[in-house]
């Protein structure tokens, strides 16, 4: 069964007078234990569909069903229940709490999930282990570098785990070598039987993934399975 | 139910981690609801305090009391009219005694104002009335020690007295004043009672507690001067119920004692602690009003301050809002974070304003005794909360609709 399936989305954002068709006609079916990356150059629309999967923002028009259930007739509330129960957003710029610490930073979900506090400092502390940041717990995202910033983000994406994780360009804010340890991270989540989809630009980071829709101007423009697999060479560092 | 206290739970440890994480701005914001519940509290308190003392001495003075006068306390007779009134003489008193019949007693008063001394031990400015035995049923005295001059030595002006609590603290503070010889204006006069504490301070030199009672006739002897003076007479009514009909009667007997025909005026009049209580229900009132307006501008004042500093807060913390809700956090729950927040500010400003004010009201109390009343603390509280919701609603708001997407894109 697929988890997510649009059909004929559009989006349109009112600039104005001026009409901008962020997205024209999108049309996608991602199965479970996929890994897609989005690819396309910049102002193609890969955000605004990014934000449509994860029920941040709703379609001008077009069908959106998730794991079955139209998305579109859902209120607000339900919409907030679908992010906080099915979703696990990884951001560019990591978002997270400045001033707390990474466990509260991870913690956040599952607060707004109503998860009692032992079990989640609990579940929050195993998420933080699983993405190498053991010894890093009680940091504040000031005192950890890029890479570790966007495992603590990764790790709160995990925490509640969602039926899919969309990460829109989060190897944008890190240099090179940093990025290629994020990719393995997402490889190994992806080994484990997570869902993965990833917005980049940069070809090299989208050969990790096994299937490569391309947009341009709002459109998809290519849909192709990678046969190759990619294999990381920097499973050494995860390995633990 | 258990959710809703989850809900609360988590959203006041949010609150006090947004506050934590900036707590400069949380006490300037604190500021406003301070002073406003400071002054609250204290105004209510002196005022309360002010009036308990008015309560109690104006008691102290009899509400069934008519003073007969040649002067009006409140009245807008011309002061001149009045000061061509005949005096009130002690024949005069004689026969209205005689005449009226409704009163439970009526006694002449006339004062003057001495220094009082006993050994090195004085106090100046004290009035000394001069009365005769029945004075003391025109009052509610009760005595610490000893009695009221009797009407054997008030008719033969024996050089006796009775001195108010104040005056014996003053001049025998380790001692009993009974028998002991005082100086009154430099003559002698035994002392053969002491009045219990009666009434308050905000009478002042009228409070008995600093007068000295003597027989009228030891003035009319020692202090010449007085004997030309007018008198007034004191006519205590026989039940607060018959105060009327005993006022009615003493204007009829008071006309015919002063012969005045009847198309004259009155040349005297008849004052009531009532119009004292009028007079300061209406000073009161004024005080309250404007302390009200100076409170309520005050709180006015600090509650905008939080919507402003609330509303900066939730524009600064725009991208968080739109990170909360991107991983879950319903409307309700981001309202629910900033009114909490707004109304955690407050209510400890508040709480603070409230120390404070028991930390004034205790130096106030140095001068008018005074305790804070726990209505003031529930208000106290109250004010503070309700400013904290109102104040917070309008930014919790704003934050609450936000769209994701865009706060999220927000730099
Ligand atoms: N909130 C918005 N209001 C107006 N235009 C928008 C908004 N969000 C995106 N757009 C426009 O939609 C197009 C697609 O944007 P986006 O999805 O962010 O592109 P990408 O992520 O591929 O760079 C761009 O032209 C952008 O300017
Ligand atoms: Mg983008």
């Amino acid at each position: 069964m697929n988890i997510i399936n649009i059909e004929h989305i559009a989006k349109i954002y009112k600039v104005g007078l001026e009409e901008v068709h962020a997205l024209r006609d999108v049309s996608l079916k991602i199965d479970k234990n996929e890994y897609v990356a989005i690819m396309g150059p910049s102002g193609s629309g890969k955000s605004t569909l990014m934000n449509m999967l994860g029920c941040l923002d709703t379609p001008t028009s077009g069908k959106y069903e998730f794991k079955g259930v139209s998305v579109s007739e859902m209120s607000d509330n339900e919409l907030a229940k679908i992010r906080n129960k099915e979703i696990g957003f990884v951001f560019q710029t990591f978002n997270l709490l400045a001033r707390s610490d990474a466990v509260h930073n991870v913690e956040l979900p599952l607060i707004y999930a109503g998860v009692p506090t032992a079990e989640r400092r609990e579940r929050a502390i195993q998420a933080l282990i699983d993405v190498g940041l053991k010894d890093r717990l009680r940091h504040k995202p000031n005192e950890l570098s890029g890479g570790q910033r966007q495992r603590v983000a990764i790790a709160r994406a995990l925490v509640t785990n969602p039926s899919i994780i969309l990460a829109d360009e989060p190897t944008g804010n890190l240099d090179s070598k940093t990025g290629e340890e994020i990719m393995g991270l997402f490889h190994e989540i992806h080994e484990k039987g997570n869902t993965i989809i990833l917005v980049t630009h940069e070809e090299y980071i989208a050969e990790h993934a096994a299937r490569i829709v391309r947009l341009k101007d709002g459109l998809i423009e290519s849909d192709e399975r990678v046969d190759k697999r990619y294999i990381p060479k920097i499973k050494s560092t995860l390995a633990q | 139910m258990r959710t809703i206290l989850f809900e609360f739970k988590e959203g006041l440890m949010i609150a006090l981690r947004a506050i934590a994480s900036n707590k400069i701005r949380a006490m300037l914001t604190m500021l406003g609801i301070f002073i406003g519940v400071t002054v609250v509290v204290t105004m209510s308190t002196a005022i309360k305090g002010i009036d308990n003392s008015f309560q109690q001495g104006i008691s102290s003075l009899g509400s069934d009391v008519l003073y007969i006068d040649k002067w009006a306390w409140f009245s807008n007779v011309e002061w001149w009219k009045m000061r061509n009134r005949k005096n009130i003489t002690m024949e005069e008193f004689e026969r209205f005694k005689n005449l009226a019949k409704l009163p439970a007693a009526v006694a002449p008063v006339t004062n003057t104002v001495q220094t009082v001394k006993y050994q090195e031990r004085r106090v100046e400015n004290v009035f000394i009335n001069g009365s005769n035995a029945d004075y003391v049923k025109t009052t509610n005295f009760t005595f610490s020690e000893g009695r009221f001059y009797s009407e054997i030595e008030s008719n033969a002006s024996r050089q006796v007295a009775v001195i108010g609590s104040e005056i014996a603290k003053k001049l025998f503070p380790n001692m009993s004043p009974l028998d002991r010889t005082i100086k009154i204006g430099g003559e002698n006069f035994r002392v053969v009672g002491v009045l219990a504490e009666q009434g308050s301070f905000i009478l002042g030199p009228w409070n008995p507690d600093n007068q000295v009672y003597v027989p009228i006739g030891t003035i009319f002897k020692n202090f010449a001067s007085n004997r030309f003076r007018s008198i007034t007479i004191n006519v205590r009514a026989a039940s607060p119920a018959l105060v009327e009909e005993t006022k009615a009667e003493a204007e009829g007997v008071m006309r015919k004692v002063r012969g005045l025909a009847y198309d004259q005026e009155n040349d005297f009049s008849i004052n009531q602690q009532e119009g004292l209580q009028e007079n300061y229900n209406s000073v009161v009132g004024v005080i309250q009003i404007a302390g009200l307006f100076i409170t309520g501008l005050s709180l006015f004042v600090g509650a905008i301050g939080i919507m402003n500093i609330m509303f900066v807060s939730v524009k600064e913390r725009t991208k968080e809002i739109g990170l909360r809700k991107a991983i879950g956090a319903k409307r309700r729950t981001i309202l629910a974070q900033f009114l909490l927040e707004s109304s955690v500010i407050c209510l400890v400003g508040g709480l603070a304003g409230l120390v404070a004010a028991v930390l004034l009201s205790m130096l106030i109390n140095q001068f008018i005794p005074t305790s804070i009343q726990i209505g003031s603390v529930i208000l106290g509280i109250g004010i503070s909360l309700l400013t904290g919701i109102i104040s917070g609603l309008a930014p919790a708001y704003t934050a609450a609709k936000m769209d994701p997407v865009e706060a999220l894109r927000y730099e």
